[in-house]
């Protein structure tokens, strides 16, 4: 290689350095000057921010402006819902019950509805917008979730007015049944029994009996067809 | 140049192979039925094998690998009488047919709430908004410049055994135990993402949401989301699979799998929970007094026997390798307590592979069988002391109806034939 040859590749290799360095260098700078954050992503826009943050809280805040009336939002879901829940929320197939089911929590088959369980209005304007029609998701319009709101929590009695127009003044206004029936995890301390020190290890009690089993109750997919023993 | 033969010529030189073969081929296999009788040579070691005398396929014929053909069985399964629809519904993990610690990753069970949702990880992006200094959006680029970290760490559904709170229902562990897997994560902590936007100072909770067609979303602890909480793009060495939330997904170790947001989108910061569907009307236990416990997020200690089980029964009297995992969404797995007459008599197990904070830890126990029945459990007990309870234990507490959460010990009725059932003792 010639002499001349050699100084172009050098040049070339530092002018490359020089070039690539404001990356880095230019990186640490952001970095100092935010204390000690990578200076990574980018400010999220106020449009941006409106069309992602949909979501509600029981105490309204996210509520968008609209309103919707039990009436209205029974034409709505006729049209739109009841294929899958049924024209009174009774569910088809094993799509979701949403009415009814009130007072049987304590029940040796209890019914968990919207109406007999869920503790929060807010919880089902949130869900219908950002989930419902299942597989047509977020196309309905807040007027739309607030009559759909409306006429599901009137299948449980919940509103029974027909005309009550539900909006973001109003929706606080909605008690759930259940509301107060939930309590935090307590396991720590309802099942602080089973934290053992000494688990028996020796003969523990009297020989057990088979008292159930999953092939009586045959539920299995494919069990006919299972492994077999040579 | 040529110096691949053709495959018609590979195919005529196995036909003409096996044509030599034919005659000998009957009584090959009735020699193969007795392989192992005395004085019987087996074939499959006196004859020259087809894998031994032809090539096999080159490299680059599978430039992304799969499993054997031989092993088309190991998959998941649903049950499909669950779920109303395949794109809200769960599958599981064949438990019964892998080992070690390491779920591989074409046979995690999924749960989807919206089907999967498929995203270009250029068109991907990650809003953190809410009581932060900055609202920010990343791009999967930005995420990969971040300081990253690996860990193993199992997710467990917190409905996995939740159909057998009444008794047994369901016969094979892939059924009554397979909504776990795990894996190695490679991700961003969240704190650091965090810091980026900078939290107000009356943060207490934060809001992930997923991209996918449920909007799935979900409360978590401000707590535990600067404690040990991933932004993971990665599992097991490479991208996560789209059923596992490609490109981007939450990891909250130790903790029940639907927090573990998946397509991850958002994340929003704010002082008190919002009362998600997934987090009031599913993911809350209804105790038998008709109220609810909520926010039951730590996956209690477990464990379950997978081998032998109901889709994997004994074969062979002699010398077996009894096998399972445990688990504890606290910390570390302590001990494995094996039992096989129904919890009369209890050994320890061989606890085997790397015992990891919040990760699957396989234990074995090497039994000689001599065909008498046996009940089997398994009792796993953890770092803090905490020891996996009975079905009835459980019940005496929770009643029947609190689906989630049901870490009762498992019993496997083995019989004399090898046969495997899942039963309910007492």
């Amino acid at each position: 290689m010639s002499r001349l040859a050699r100084l172009l590749i050098i040049a070339l290799l530092g002018g490359g350095v020089a070039t690539t360095a404001v990356g880095p260098a230019g990186a640490q700078q952001v970095a100092s000057n935010v204390a000690g954050k990578l200076g990574l992503g980018r400010p999220a826009l106020p449009e941006e921010i409106k069309a992602w943050d949909t979501d509600v809280r029981p105490d309204g805040k996210g509520l968008p402006a609209g309103k919707g009336t039990v009436k209205q939002g029974d034409a709505i879901f006729q049209e739109k819902c009841a294929s899958c829940h049924g024209e009174f929320g009774q569910g088809v197939g094993r799509y979701p019950v949403l009415a009814g089911g009130i007072g049987t929590l304590k029940a040796d088959r209890p019914d968990k509805t919207i109406g007999s369980f869920w503790p929060d209005a807010s919880t089902v304007f949130d869900y219908i917008k950002r989930a419902m029609p299942f597989g047509n998701a977020q196309s309905l319009t807040n007027d739309e979730a607030y009559a759909l709101t409306a006429y599901i929590l009137s299948m449980s009695d919940i509103i029974t007015d027909e005309n009550f127009e539900l909006n973001e003044k109003s929706f606080t206004s909605i008690k759930m049944p259940n509301a107060s029936a939930f309590y935090e995890d307590d396991r720590d301390t309802s099942e602080k029994h089973f934290w053992k020190k000494d688990p028996c290890m020796k003969d523990c009690g009297p020989p057990p009996k088979v008292i159930g089993r999953a092939m009586s109750v045959d539920v299995t997919p494919d069990s006919k067809a299972g492994p077999k023993v040579d | 140049m040529s110096d691949k033969p053709s495959a018609d010529f590979l195919n005529r030189r196995r036909f003409l192979g096996a044509a030599g073969l034919a005659g000998a081929s009957v009584a090959l296999s009735s020699v193969q039925g007795a392989a192992g009788e005395a004085g019987k040579p087996d074939p499959l070691i006196t004859h020259v094998q087809d894998w031994n005398r032809y090539l096999g396929d080159g490299v680059q014929s599978r430039p992304y690998g799969s499993p054997s053909k031989f092993e088309k069985d190991v998959v998941r399964r649903d049950v499909s009488w669950l779920t109303a629809s395949p794109e809200s519904s769960v599958n599981f993990t064949p438990l019964h047919q892998l080992d070690g610690i390491i779920t591989p990753s074409g046979v995690c069970f999924e749960r989807h709430h919206g089907g999967i949702a498929e995203i270009n990880p250029a068109d991907h992006r990650l809003m953190i908004n809410g009581l932060v200094d900055k609202p920010l959006v990343f791009t999967m680029e930005d995420i990969k410049r971040m300081p990253r970290v690996n860990k193993v760490h199992f997710l467990e559904c917190a409905a996995n055994s939740g159909m057998e709170w009444r008794g047994a229902q369901l016969n094979g562990c892939q059924f009554t135990h397979g909504m776990i897997h795990n894996l190695m994560y490679t991700g961003v902590p969240l704190k650091v993402l965090l810091d980026e936007a900078g939290l107000k100072p009356n943060v207490k909770w934060l809001m992930l949401e997923g991209a996918d067609a449920s909007g799935m979303n979900r409360s978590l602890p401000i707590e535990k989301a600067l404690d040990d909480v991933l932004i993971a793009f990665a599992m097991n060495g490479e991208a996560l699979r789209p059923e596992q939330g490609y490109p981007l997904r939450a990891v909250i170790p130790g903790w029940q799998g639907n927090l573990w947001v998946k397509w991850l989108r958002r994340i929003e910061a704010g002082d008190q929970p919002w009362q998600t569907r997934e987090e009031t009307s599913k993911y809350t236990d209804l105790m038998p007094d008709g109220r609810s416990r909520k926010h039951t997020f730590v996956m209690d200690a477990k464990s379950v026997v997978t081998n032998p089980s109901p889709q994997a029964p004994l074969k062979h009297k002699g010398r077996n390798v009894l096998s399972g995992i445990a688990w504890s969404g606290r910390g570390t797995i302590k001990r494995v307590d094996v039992t096989l007459d129904g919890g009369r008599n209890w050994q320890a197990a061989r606890i085997d592979g790397p015992v990891l904070d919040k990760s699957m830890t396989r234990f074995y126990v090497d039994l000689d069988w001599n065909g008498q029945e046996m009940m089997i459990q398994s009792r796993a007990m953890d770092s803090t002391g905490y020891v996996q309870p009975t079905k009835d234990e459980l019940r005496k507490v929770r009643g029947v109806n609190s689906i989630y959460h049901n870490n009762g010990i498992q019993t496997w009725l083995v019989r004399a034939s090898g046969e495997t059932e899942n039963v309910e003792i007492g």
